[in-house]
């Protein structure tokens, strides 16, 4: 708990400082760090570990690998024979010993946590406080995003939609993000967080309608499902490609950062996403242009059959966001209130200091990777099971509310059975309307339809009338 | 000049027209060498023609500079005139910095536009006026910038994104493609990306290949993208300012060596309509159409074909996408000949496009197949000669007007 508030201060101390190369005033900051040595060039010789501290450019390339320690002091041994030079970008030590940065810190970034599995706040722990009203809201719309997942994957597998993507296991990371945010924070998605739009006020009838593609369809019908899009509730149409959104998002900050808006741009993408080109540049830019943007990775352990053993050999993704000059934190995915927290202090840095923010929540994806995929070829079906039953945040959520007397059996079992009750509805008012008629072909390509495509339309439609028999009834022409 | 055209041109043009056309449309086809083995002048690569021709162009009496020569007169003798003489670069910054003044929606970001200025000194000065953050210089990313292009311009901003030479925006191409053209559509016209992309291409002066790309070829298809090429200060700065007005994405073609072309343009405030092209020279006897440095090659040209007593009709197309069927159908309809005249490769290229878009609208006016000169299927190569040689030459040019109109 003190750690984080001390390494946020620090570390707003660090970017203020960070041009001037103030050694000086780093150096308490600088000697509470412990640059890892190779075994082999260690020795007891303090003058290793202070060369190392005394510049202050070479400790920010180091790196962070144990909790800081407040004002741990470490002797500083002046040594006359270094020199200094001046680099583009700033002065550089030299050091005469050949010594590699390990490729890996000995130790993990450590992980935000405040509920543990009982659902029981961890004692010291320190947190953005939520209302009974926030709190039950948070709870409610976990559930209706496993319920809804629940149905519409079955839907699938009946044939009334032709694809879906579960959110399963990552119920906390959908809700108590979006929580965290106001509706003026602007959503840029993968495609994994639904329940953000969810909680923003989209209803499940207007869930069902993407998914069936009718004519009630924002989208007109236009993507694949699960593909929402929503400028009313600034929730950005989802894009298949994988982490096209993240520099979309550095954009939308910009936009915002111009209009000083009290407002921040927030994006979301997958383990898998950060090995993308886009997710790098986007980090790059957005801490070389200083806007606001949380950019909010969803290590779920997988990118369909790819293992994150087998995306990176970096320490995930949190430890890439200093790389790149970003403040990072890594934080317990399934709890819903460190999510909560972390969102909640990352957007009031992000806006309040115009500067990127990167949080990577560790979580599982207890799902199938979509509708077309049988996660059970490549990982061990108890795996899925421990993490759908013994991890589920749902569940750990719920035990945290009951033991504040706000939740009991009863109001579950109604909860439910309502909201099931409401989206089998939807499902089927959604399936019995209309699809969007043929015009809707070749609107919005572009601003006013050009004469080309009104000659594609002319032809299509005759082309149906000659033979009807050919074409779907319920696409009205 | 005019009179000795008319004299001249019927003598041609009157057995082609009305009731004739009709015996003439397979007859030009029968007589011509090059009519059996198909509609193509093949150009290659060291300059040997299909069709018999002359051989004097090899190497020795090559038009090597198509770009129009700077200002002739002196400034006093050219006060007097109405407008201002600039040149191309300046004229896109004038309209630029006139939509920058006019809208404080509209930014400008891509690699040293600040500062710097611009590879090309388009957005030369503008940092100063209107501050880093409208004039943003990024780091080195295409698909990144313009993807912050594409979000920015969904939160209302009209970005204008300056790839440094349009090959680089080929990195950009999933951006541009993917998302800049289809997200008004799949969001149902939730959202709209009034985004401008811009940049020097062709072939410039041994640029190598990678810096002589023709991509308006590549994005042709994309659907929700316009595409326009601008090929005088004029038409630069209309189209700049049409552009960066649309509501849709649009991309701008520049061309490395016409940006230093001087012209006087109007003081007052006009813009080019993106989907219009512009006739360049009227004529009755063969339709040329081409866009962006070939137009100055063609005309060029049409200086020998005027001498040698034809009158061609010369159209710069400017929009690419969507062509501006309607003034390129009177056109055909009045000439009955069509050349393409491009710096795009022979497959897949504007002209390929084009072709297929006259002959669905246009068959019946057709007298000739329609002849298209492009450059070769090769990456440009480094070498001065053989650079000329992938380019269509005014002296093709006329050798294909002679072939089309016999």
């Amino acid at each position: 708990m003190a750690i984080w508030f001390l390494r946020s201060r620090l570390a707003h101390h660090l970017g203020q400082r960070i041009g001037s190369l103030d050694a000086l005033k780093l150096s308490s900051w600088a000697s509470s760090l412990h640059p890892w040595i190779p075994p082999s060039l260690d020795s007891s010789d303090d003058r290793y570990a202070s060369k190392f501290l005394r510049n202050p450019m070479d400790l920010y390339a180091a790196r962070r690998f144990r909790s800081a320690k407040a004002q741990e002091s470490v002797p500083v041994v002046t040594d006359g024979s270094n020199q200094v030079m001046d680099f583009p970008g700033g002065k550089v030590m030299f050091v005469p010993e050949l010594r590699f940065l390990a490729e890996s810190p000995g130790e993990r970034i450590s992980c935000y946590r405040i509920l543990d599995d009982d659902g029981k706040t961890i004692s010291g722990s320190s947190f953005q406080e939520v209302s009974k009203e926030i709190a039950l809201k948070m709870y409610s719309d976990m559930v209706t995003l496993q319920i809804m997942d629940t149905i519409f994957y079955e839907a699938q597998r009946q044939g009334r939609i032709s694809f879906y993507l579960t959110t399963i296991g990552e119920e906390a990371i959908n809700i108590a993000s979006a929580a965290a945010l106001t509706i003026d924070d602007i959503v840029f998605p993968q495609y994994r967080e639904p329940g953000v739009l969810l909680w923003r006020g989209f209803t499940l009838q207007e869930f069902a309608n993407q998914c069936f593609g009718n004519k009630l369809d924002y989208g007109k019908g236009r993507q694949m499902p699960i593909h929402y899009g929503s400028n009313r509730l600034n929730y950005f149409t989802v894009s298949s490609p994988i982490a096209t959104q993240v520099p979309h998002a550095v954009g939308a900050a910009y936009s915002l950062k111009m209009d000083k808006k009290h407002a921040c741009a927030v994006t979301y993408f997958g383990d898998g996403g950060t090995s993308e080109g886009d997710f790098h540049a986007a980090l790059n830019f957005a801490a070389v242009m200083e806007v606001p943007v949380i950019f909010f990775c969803r290590n779920n352990g997988w990118a369909i059959s790819t293992p994150t053993a087998e995306q990176f050999r970096s320490d995930g993704a949190v430890i890439r966001g200093q790389a790149y000059g970003i403040r990072s934190i890594r934080v317990d995915g399934n709890d819903a209130l460190a999510v909560y927290s972390a969102v909640h202090a990352a957007r009031e840095m992000a806006i309040r200091e115009s500067r990127p923010i990167l949080v990577e929540a560790l979580t599982y994806r207890v799902g199938h990777h979509s509708t077309s995929d049988d996660s059970t070829k490549y990982r061990p079906v108890d795996e899925i099971e421990h993490w759908r039953t013994a991890r589920d945040p749902v569940s750990r959520y719920r035990k945290w509310i009951e033991r504040n007397g706000w939740w009991c059996d009863d109001a579950e079992s109604e909860l439910r059975s309502n909201v099931r009750k409401e989206l089998l509805h939807a499902v089927q008012v959604a399936e019995r309307m209309d699809k969007p008629p043929l015009a809707e072909l070749f609107t919005d390509v572009y601003d006013q339809v050009p004469s080309n495509l009104r000659e594609q339309e002319r032809l299509l439609t005759e082309l149906i009338k000659q033979h009807p028999g050919d074409y779907p009834p319920e696409v009205p022409v | 000049m005019a009179a000795a055209l008319q004299t001249a041109a019927p003598l041609r043009a009157s057995s082609n027209l009305g009731a004739n056309s009709e015996r003439f449309r397979f007859g030009s086809l029968l007589r011509s060498p090059a009519g059996r083995k198909g509609s193509l002048l093949v150009v290659k690569s060291d300059g040997r023609h299909s069709v018999g021709f002359n051989t004097r162009l090899r190497g020795g009496n090559l038009i090597a500079n198509a770009v129009a020569a700077k200002s002739e007169a002196s400034a006093k003798s050219t006060d007097s005139k109405p407008g201002h003489e600039l040149l191309l670069f300046e004229a896109l910054r004038e309209g630029l910095e006139e939509e920058m003044d006019r809208d404080p929606r509209v930014c400008v970001m891509g690699e040293d536009v600040g500062h710097y200025g611009g590879s090309y000194k388009v957005t030369k000065g503008l940092a100063t006026k209107y501050g880093d953050l409208r004039v943003l210089d990024t780091p080195i990313a295409e698909n990144s910038f313009t993807g912050m292009g594409v979000g920015a311009a969904t939160m209302g901003l009209r970005p204008v994104v300056e790839g440094m030479n349009m090959g680089f925006l080929l990195l950009a191409f999933n951006q541009i493609s993917n998302n800049c053209g289809m997200l008004h559509y799949t969001s149902g016209g939730q959202f709209t990306i009034p985004i401008v992309i811009r940049g020097p291409g062709g072939v410039g002066r041994q640029l190598g290949a990678e810096h002589s790309q023709r991509l308006e070829s590549y994005f042709q298809s994309i659907p929700g993208l316009q595409m326009v090429a601008c090929s005088t200060p004029y038409n630069a700065k209309g189209l700049m300012k049409a552009a960066i007005r649309s509501e849709n994405p649009v991309v701008l073609f520049e061309h490395v060596l016409l940006y230093n072309l001087k012209e006087r343009i109007p003081d007052e405030d006009y813009i080019c309509c993106l989907e219009e092209a512009e006739m360049v020279r009227p004529g009755e006897q063969v339709t040329i159409l081409t866009y962006s440095r070939m137009r100055y090659h063609v005309m060029q040209a049409a200086k020998t074909l005027v001498n040698k007593g034809y009158d061609p009709e010369v159209i710069d197309i400017r929009s690419l996408k969507p062509f501006d069927l309607y003034t390129i159908g009177n056109s055909v309809k009045k000439t009955h000949r069509v050349l393409i005249v491009e710096e795009c490769m022979r497959t897949g290229g504007i002209g390929a496009s084009l072709r297929a878009a006259i002959i669905d609208n246009f068959w019946d006016y057709l007298d000739a197949p329609i002849l298209c000169l492009s450059s070769q299927d090769v990456p440009t190569p480094y070498a001065g000669s053989l650079e000329e040689w992938t380019l269509v030459q005014p002296a093709q040019i006329v050798a294909a007007v002679e072939q089309l109109c016999q």
